[in-house]
């Protein structure tokens, strides 16, 4: 009998076109890492390694804008995610166990949306709706801005997580004896704890990197660090930018593994 | 009408609704101090609808339940003095074992210490001591079930309820833990409510049950009462094997009822309370009441045909096309074979009761 080799790796050109994406995916971040410590004023010739750009992102002429932008970008990404996160987790509360209502479909409908407009939409869209209602841009719009499109970023591994919770988790706490909040403190939140910190995590990076709506939501002055760094870009590509986002890779990186090893986690076990 | 404070539970023409669908039509019963009862009845027929319902996790559409004397149907679950054995144990996953059992005690006020204590001691009760550092997901079913169990008797609830606790085990270690909860519960002293559609399980463990279907109880009574004295269709139906005859009854006399076959075939039986003279109902033959004979044994055995021989283990099922009727099981015990008599398929043979073996029943 034949052997039927269904191992995808059997299919002609799998290698190759394994290849072309990881290399078209990933080239430019290794460039850009490599080049980071490049010694040299220029971008393209590489004169030996150096942390002399790191230090001038710190030290130079531009590291006042960074500080400031940086400043910007942390705080605000860390109050967009934990806002988001507490409102998905409601969300997500109420599409999970608050039973089949009428507009449960809708509600998810308009939750998960934003996921799907294309960024630049909710970016005018947003900019007209704080016009419109007399908003002054700055860092408040941006901050407000964040947190409304973090919400489904936070809302996804959250309700994920819950639907995996059965419902019979609460009622045997209130059976024995525990209140509606003592359940939900007691056994939901920390069942829940891993998709909260998924959500979080999520939400932080989303916001940390968001370029197209907070340069339309900014005011003249406010800058986060994607916008500064395009500002900088705008004037030429200088060494220190590879720093810069070479630092900022680095933070994502970070964070996208404690996601993955909390979502792995199972405090069931 | 103040409640009895001597009964355990009392339902008072309990109604539950949902929308347009009644699943329970207006229960009342009563569940006796340190009893173990059953609510038994096929899926659907509203024995878990009105175990939440004590629980606290339905509303009551109409009625009362009254729990030692005290109306309880309005009260959130946590302040009912009843604990639950889940269907699906529901031990919380991120706790470990005497975490699990201590969670009642502690949310009841207990410290710390105490409730872990106490905790301790129920797991010795249910022999799983050993375990008392693990997480739910690293014990098998049957460990979970115990650590459900002392969960749940942990805080010495007045009423323990079972949500069908034992149907997830297989057939040798749910035998094992039909005995196990009944020791506990002749232990404890506490008041088990148990549902189940297990007919046999019911049998076995309770002191009284309570037969449901479509909502409504259909008989309530001891094991004995229920399998012997089945008042309608439905319940000698459900419980256990048993054979039916459409008679029509002709005189009720001292206790008796003379009854006949379409044919014309006359039988005697026990009368029944509600079914009198000209009444055309169903009669209820247990399978191991009937016996045969090569030659009738009175007036009234039944004519008949052995289609087949069923070896089932402890006994030998035979089947018999009756001359004027439907076909009968006849049950033979194995023990009982120096008396009773099996024939080969094809054989003319004659059935015959027991005395008192014919019910009649109730539509």
């Amino acid at each position: 009998m034949a052997h039927v080799n269904d191992n995808i790796k059997a299919y002609k050109g799998f290698r190759s076109i394994t290849l072309l994406c990881l290399v078209v995916l990933y080239a430019p971040l290794v460039i850009v890492t490599i080049y980071s410590f490049n010694a040299s004023q220029s971008i393209t010739n590489w004169e030996g390694i150096s942390l002399r750009w790191y230090a001038d992102v710190f030290t130079g002429p531009e590291s006042e804008k960074f500080k400031v932008a940086a400043f910007n970008s942390f705080t605000i990404a860390i109050i967009a995610a934990t806002a988001s996160t507490a409102i998905a987790t409601l969300a997500a509360t109420a599409m999970v166990r608050g039973g089949n209502f009428k507009l449960r479909t809708v509600s998810f409908g308009l939750i998960s949306l934003p996921l799907m407009v294309p960024e630049i939409v909710t970016a005018v869209a947003t900019l007209i709706f704080f016009n419109a209602i007399g908003f002054t841009r700055g860092y408040m719009t941006i901050l407000v801005a964040h947190i409304a499109f973090c919400i489904p970023f936070a809302y996804l591994p959250i309700s994920a997580r819950m639907q995996g919770i059965e419902d019979s988790f609460e009622q045997a706490a209130m059976d024995l004896y525990a209140t509606r909040r003592q359940a939900f403190t007691r056994i939901l939140m920390p069942l829940m704890a891993p998709g909260i910190i998924s959500g979080f995590l999520l939400a932080f990076i989303v916001s940390l990197d968001d370029f197209i709506i907070t340069n339309f939501v900014k005011g003249a002055g406010v800058e986060t660090l994607p916008t500064a760094i395009f500002g900088s870009v705008k004037q030429g590509i200088k060494p220190n930018i590879m720093a810069i986002s070479t630092m900022l890779l680095s933070i994502s990186i970070v964070m996208v593994t404690i996601s993955y090893f909390v979502s792995k986690s199972d405090n069931t076990k | 009408m103040p409640g009895n404070k001597t009964d355990a539970i009392d339902v008072r023409n309990a109604v539950k609704r949902y929308g347009d669908f009644t699943a329970l039509k207006r229960i009342s019963l009563t569940i006796r101090d340190n009893e173990f009862f059953t609510l038994l009845g096929p899926s659907g027929c509203g024995k878990t609808t009105l175990l939440r319902m004590i629980a606290g996790f339905e509303d009551v559409t109409e009625g009362e339940i009254l729990l030692y004397g005290d109306e309880i149907e309005s009260l959130p679950p946590h302040l009912r003095p009843v604990n639950t054995v889940f269907q699906n144990y529901a031990l919380f996953p991120h706790m470990t074992i005497l975490d699990n059992v201590a969670f009642g005690l502690e949310m009841r006020g207990k410290s710390k210490d105490t409730a872990r204590k106490r905790a301790g001691e129920m797991l010795e009760l249910v022999q799983l001591s050993q375990f008392a550092a693990r997480k739910p997901s690293q014990l098998s079913g049957g460990q979970q079930q115990r650590v459900a169990l002392a969960r749940a008797l942990a805080p010495q609830p007045k009423v323990l309820l079972l949500d069908e606790p034992l149907s997830a085990l297989d057939l040798k270690l749910r035998k094992a833990m039909q005995l196990e909860l009944k020791h506990l519960q002749r232990e404890t002293g506490i008041t088990f409510i148990f549902v189940t559609h297990d007919q046999e399980e019911a049998l076995t463990m309770s002191d009284r049950i309570a037969v449901m279907s479509a909502g409504e109880m259909q008989q309530l009574g001891s094991p004995t009462e229920i399998y012997e004295q089945p008042r309608n269709m439905f319940v000698a139906d459900f419980i256990g094997e048993t054979n039916l005859l459409e008679v029509s009854v002709d005189q009720v006399m001292n206790g008796r009822a003379v009854c006949h076959l379409g044919g014309g075939h006359a039988l005697t039986c026990n009368s029944v309370e509600g079914i009198g003279e000209g009444a055309k109902v169903h009669m209820s033959v247990r399978p191991e009441r009937l016996f045969m004979s090569d030659v009738p044994v009175e007036t009234e055995s039944l004519k008949g045909r052995v289609a087949e021989n069923i070896f089932v283990g402890t006994d030998i099922s035979t089947l018999v096309d009756l001359a004027e009727g439907p076909q009968f099981i006849v049950r033979t015990s194995n023990s009982d074979r120096g008396n009773k008599r099996i024939f080969e398929p094809g054989s003319e043979i004659f059935v015959n009761m027991e005395l008192g073996a014919g019910r009649l029943l109730m539509d």
